[in-house]
């Protein structure tokens, strides 16, 4: 893990990931659900992968029904790697 | 068939571009999609023709599919989204030969170089056979019947008689249906060319005596199948007439066709028969004509055995001379090419063919596009499709003048 992770740095980087996946770049806001912004279980494992790479963190199976929002994610990572 | 089905919209991406009506005019011109033995879709970019979620959710075979379904619906006066029949009665079949192969190496290689957790969630989704059946059904809310047919090269053909089949027993007012194919990987052309079924030369020449193997392709076809009245009420426009559907087996090889083409005969015959009409009846025929020495030597015999004399009156072209091999695709890109030299009463040419094989002795349509003539007005052709595990299908089609 980078020592340098900022929670800004997370947000970007689950922004990137989701504007990859498809959403609109502005749809992309803490407060928008996955739900609106198209954004299902299996980007989500997408996402799983990808913070697992970067950071280090796991996003089990069972973390995922708890993500409403894009806020939700961040903090879970955010909360995972200790930031 | 027990109800007239119509053909109200056609679409096909092709080595000679994107649409039904360029690869008519291109494969009319002479032109060519094959370059240094291969024939790729290169004018087609999926960010051109889908949303960015829906490219990134697809494989190759499912996004040409998916833009094939996109130009056959829009030609039909169909809403992307909505029907114009009851949802619940509108089927999706697609069909392919090989599926998302490319998305299978990737995930295999990502899995060998990284390990399981790294492999993508999407990569079963993106690789099953069915994906494009699936993502056209989703796309444009088809909630009736949906699958894939895979029957090699085929599957195109079978798709579409499937989905006539289903209107016909009343499941359906109408389908959207044909096949797609993108197997453009190493592996598959390193294990074509061990079988001795590619082209060595690179060359697809179709009933030629040099011909020496076939030339792979991509691409996909879609078209609008709506039972007749059903069309006439709403309105439609109707290109043309699935008159007739007949499928058989040979029962007799992995790969290779029954020498003398009774198996493909027998569904010729059987479409013919299906669509109620008599060899004398048909004013072109659209080959398989793969360019392999086998395919075409008995495909032409079965032609003789099917048409009697009359084989030897009608105009035979094989669009794989400009397109290679679509596989799985094959059929039902056949079938739009069928539909549209039916509609400009044209015969297009078997580009290429030049030296005649003493035993294939019909008429091939060598030396350019033919006009059509047809004793009773209305245009009628059969399109032949025969895949590995000596599976054959065919359409029977008409256009009324």
């Amino acid at each position: 893990m980078p020592e340098t992770v900022t929670r800004e740095a997370i947000q970007a980087r689950v922004n990137e990931a989701l504007e990859e996946f498809g959403a609109e770049p502005s749809d992309i806001t803490p407060d928008a659900t996955f739900e609106a912004l198209d954004v299902d279980s299996l980007d989500l494992v997408e996402l799983g992968q990808i913070v697992q790479e970067e950071y280090g963190v796991e996003l089990k199976g069972e973390d995922m029904p708890k993500l409403k929002t894009v806020g939700d994610a961040v903090d879970l990572i955010a909360e995972r790697a200790g930031v | 068939m027990e109800k007239r089905i119509v053909i109200t919209g056609v679409g096909a991406v092709t080595p000679l571009g994107v649409g039904a009506r360029t690869l008519h005019e291109r494969w009319c011109a002479g032109d060519s999609g094959i370059a240094d033995g291969f024939a790729r879709c290169d004018d087609f970019s999926p960010e051109d023709h889908l949303p960015r979620k829906l490219a990134r959710r697809s494989d190759r075979f499912t996004q040409l599919a998916l833009a094939a379904g996109a130009e056959a619906l829009e030609q039909a006066g169909w809403e992307t989204d909505a029907p114009p029949y009851d949802a619940d009665r509108v089927g999706c079949i697609v069909g392919t030969g090989i599926g998302g192969i490319g998305t299978l190496l990737e995930g295999h290689d990502v899995l060998n170089e990284s390990g399981a957790e790294k492999v993508s969630p999407l990569a079963i989704p993106l690789m099953m056979s069915n994906a494009a059946a699936a993502a056209l059904a989703m796309r444009h809310n088809l909630r009736g019947v949906s699958y894939a047919p895979t029957s090699a090269c085929a599957a195109g053909a079978h798709s579409i008689g499937a989905a006539a089949r289903a209107i016909a027993a009343g499941d359906c007012d109408a389908v959207v249906t044909g096949g797609a194919e993108s197997a453009h990987v190493s592996i598959a052309h390193a294990a074509f060319g061990q079988m001795d079924a590619l082209s060595d030369s690179g060359i697809s020449r179709p009933f030629d005596a040099r011909r020496d193997g076939f030339v792979m392709g991509e691409g996909a076809g879609i078209l609008v199948l709506e039972e007749f009245d059903r069309a006439t009420e709403r309105g439609a426009t109707i290109l043309a007439e699935l008159l007739g559907y007949g499928a058989t087996s040979d029962a007799h090889h992995l790969t290779a066709p029954e020498a003398h083409g009774e198996g493909a005969a027998r569904a010729i015959a059987l479409a013919l028969r299906d669509a109620g009409l008599a060899p004398e009846d048909v004013d072109y025929v659209n080959a398989h004509g793969t360019s392999t020495p086998l395919n075409d030597a008995a495909e032409t015999k079965a032609i003789k055995t099917a048409l009697g004399e009359h084989a030897a009156n009608v105009p035979i072209s094989s669009v794989k001379s400009v397109i290679g091999h679509l596989l799985g695709a094959a059929g039902a890109v056949e079938a739009v090419a069928t539909v549209l030299a039916l509609a400009e009463r044209v015969a297009p040419p078997t580009v290429g063919w030049e030296e005649r094989d003493e035993e294939l002795d019909l008429d091939y349509v060598p030396d350019g596009p033919r006009d059509l003539t047809s004793g009773n007005g209305r245009m009628v052709a059969i399109s032949n499709s025969f895949g590995f595990g000596g599976h054959n299908a065919v359409l029977c089609i008409g256009v009324s003048s």
